[in-house]
């Protein structure tokens, strides 16, 4: 085949960043110090779930050292969720909770202090009055009609246009199940998984004079960043002028806008710089985790290996507020099915809420759970019926042409090919017939699946 | 607490720094001295990203007090190269792609310093061994020990 020779792809490039990285010279946003500047630290909650009934800062605010605490009080538009940028409602997470308390770790109040260890040794002075409740954790539990509703609009999941869950419907399941040679089932979960990365959460922000904000952030998205925030501070973006960029690992546990609204307000009201910096506890046990899912299929096989009917119930948790997680089970729902081509598909996928911190993006979440389910699902259904794991799967590819189960034609199908590239790289010899397999091979009406 | 003066050569230079007597090494050399190139991933010795040579020898910055660095040799990834003359460690990081997100690799570079400079010729088991202290989350372990086996290379050719 004639490739024609590219400027830069297939070119090896030096990375434009990558001596500032060796040399240490990149300038991190912990690198950013600026004279006169502050420190925060964040009081949280000592439980799972509690009604708030008093916080008690005054022993705090008198601690030399200290010069001012931020509370719900202070955020000009304390409810707000991340992704009101895309529709997604109601908001349902408060910058800084002053009602209730949904998970451990929830943000209370900022201790703004000269020093780090200063803003630290009063945060521990903030006298909480928590009246505890029964911490809802387990997902089965949370959308059973026996569990309390955590959330304000009555239950503990994600409402997807007045359902519970987001529902998939291809062809006719119940009639497809009856006639199927095999009824295969098989359950599949995750736990939550934390990104971990090496630098921990941090923002700077310097009021100017002109009034904006110079704002240091290791945001992953530094724009939606900006537009949340501007949103919570009730000011034009404009006053906003976000420096990012460099970060430190991110991985999808940096996108959650968690810092920098907070931060803003800080140097807003002291007129100072402030700088927030999470310890490695407050990254591993309060940030957002990958979610917690629990999958299970139930597909209906016929014995030439065609898959004919498949129905999947996923329930995915969501942690205490919503974060990236209802558009996460939204594309969750679409990849449950796999890149099979199957006529006749049900799938059940829930949001649900609990009080466990919050999950949110991570690396193709909701998809990657989905694959890894659907591929043990394979293994399972080759194993059960006496099929070869490699035609089980080269079978019931999809081709360019058919319709997936989310109403879409599929035209850029790559997985035979990928199939038949990966036995080769290994030296796995096909049969010929499923070396003959192609993602063009679909005759439309009458084919394969036709 | 009274602060307290500490005398050390870093990175070549005699320096003289008043600290607080629980300081550690890190917060003196990131926040009163300004070199920003040892980084601070967990402050509690489990990431290695604070790594600077005590004597020759890595060391978690972020484990010492900077009182006991009264007297002592220290060097930081600064002191071993610049953008205009790399060490060829950070050639070789550089060239090898073995800094993704860049946060690991001031910690990395020193230790792999520290092991090259008592042993030129390591195996890459030994080259693992000496950085099994040093996390880096980018998943570019093998770029990493690349970039260090290209040292040792470049080192028996020479």
């Amino acid at each position: 085949m004639g490739v024609k020779q590219l400027g830069i792809v297939g070119q090896s490039v030096k990375r434009r960043d990558g001596i500032g990285h060796v040399t240490g010279q990149t300038q991190y946003v912990d690198d950013v110090f600026y004279t006169g500047m502050l420190w925060l630290k964040m009081v949280r909650s000592p439980i799972s779930r509690g009604i708030i009934h008093g916080i008690d800062t005054s022993k705090a605010e008198a601690f030399p050292g200290v010069v001012t605490v931020v509370t719900a009080k202070d955020v000009p538009n304390n409810w707000y969720t991340i992704l009101c940028l895309i529709g997604v409602e109601p908001n349902d997470e408060p910058v800084l909770a002053h009602e209730e308390v949904m998970y451990f770790g929830e943000p209370i109040c900022a201790i703004v202090a000269e020093t780090e260890a200063i803003a630290a040794e009063a945060a521990a002075l903030v006298k909480l009055d928590i009246e505890e409740l029964p911490p809802v954790l387990e997902m089965e539990f949370a959308i059973s009609p026996d569990a309390p509703a955590i959330k304000k609009w009555g239950n503990n999941t994600f409402m997807y246009d007045g359902y519970n869950h987001r529902k998939l419907r291809f062809g006719d399941f119940e009639k497809a199940i009856q006639q199927a040679d095999y009824v295969i089932e098989g359950d599949y979960s995750l736990s939550p998984i934390e990104h971990a990365p090496i630098e921990t959460h941090c923002c700077v922000v310097k009021p100017e004079p002109d009034g904006r904000l110079t704002v240091h952030s290791n945001t992953q998205a530094l724009y939606f960043t900006m537009d949340n925030t501007a949103i919570i501070l009730q000011v034009p973006s404009q006053r906003l002028h976000m420096i990012g960029g460099t970060v430190g690992g991110g991985f999808g546990g940096k996108v959650d806008v968690i810092t920098e609204p907070i931060t803003c307000i800080a140097a807003m009201k002291t007129g100072r710089p402030v700088k927030w910096r999470w310890t490695r506890e407050e990254e591993m046990r309060k940030s957002s985790t990958r979610a917690g899912v629990k999958m299970h299929y139930t597909d209906g096989v016929m014995k030439d290996g065609r898959i004919i009917a498949r129905k999947v119930r996923s329930l995915e948790d969501a942690g205490a507020y919503h974060r990236h997680s209802p558009y996460g089970v939204q594309k969750h729902m679409a990849n449950l099915p796999g890149p099979y081509t199957i006529p006749n598909v049900w799938v059940d996928a829930y949001c649900v809420y609990t009080n466990r911190q919050p999950s949110s993006a991570m690396r193709g979440f909701g998809v990657t759970e989905a694959t890894f389910a659907v591929e043990c699902q394979m293994e399972r259904i080759a194993r059960t019926i006496g099929m070869d794991s490699w035609e089980i799967r080269l079978i019931n590819a999809y081709r360019n042409g058919q319709m997936r189960p989310v109403q879409k034609v599929v035209e850029d199908a790559t997985l035979i090919e990928t199939i038949q590239a990966a036995a080769e790289l290994i030296g796995h010899e096909l049969p010929a017939h499923l070396k003959a397999m192609s993602s063009d091979d679909y005759a439309g009406k009458g084919g394969h699946h036709g | 607490m009274e602060s307290i003066t500490v005398t050390f050569k870093l990175n070549g230079k005699t320096t003289a720094v008043a600290i607080e007597p629980l300081e550690s090494l890190r917060t003196v050399l990131r926040e009163h001295l300004h070199l920003h190139a040892t980084k601070a991933g967990c402050g509690q010795g489990g990431c290695g990203s604070c790594t600077v040579l005590v004597n020759a020898e890595p060391v978690l910055s972020c484990l010492m007090l900077a009182a006991l660095a009264d007297g002592q040799e220290i060097t930081t990834l600064e002191g071993i190269g610049t953008a205009q003359h790399m060490h060829p460690l950070q050639a070789a990081f550089f060239d090898r792609f073995a800094a993704q997100c860049g946060y690991c690799s001031p910690g990395m570079i020193m230790a792999a310093k520290a092991l090259l400079d008592k042993n030129p010729h390591p195996t890459r088991a030994e080259i693992a061994e000496a950085l099994a202290g040093n996390l880096c989350r980018c998943t570019g372990y093998v770029a990493i020990l690349d970039a260090i086996e290209d040292v040792v290379t470049q080192m028996q050719e020479a």
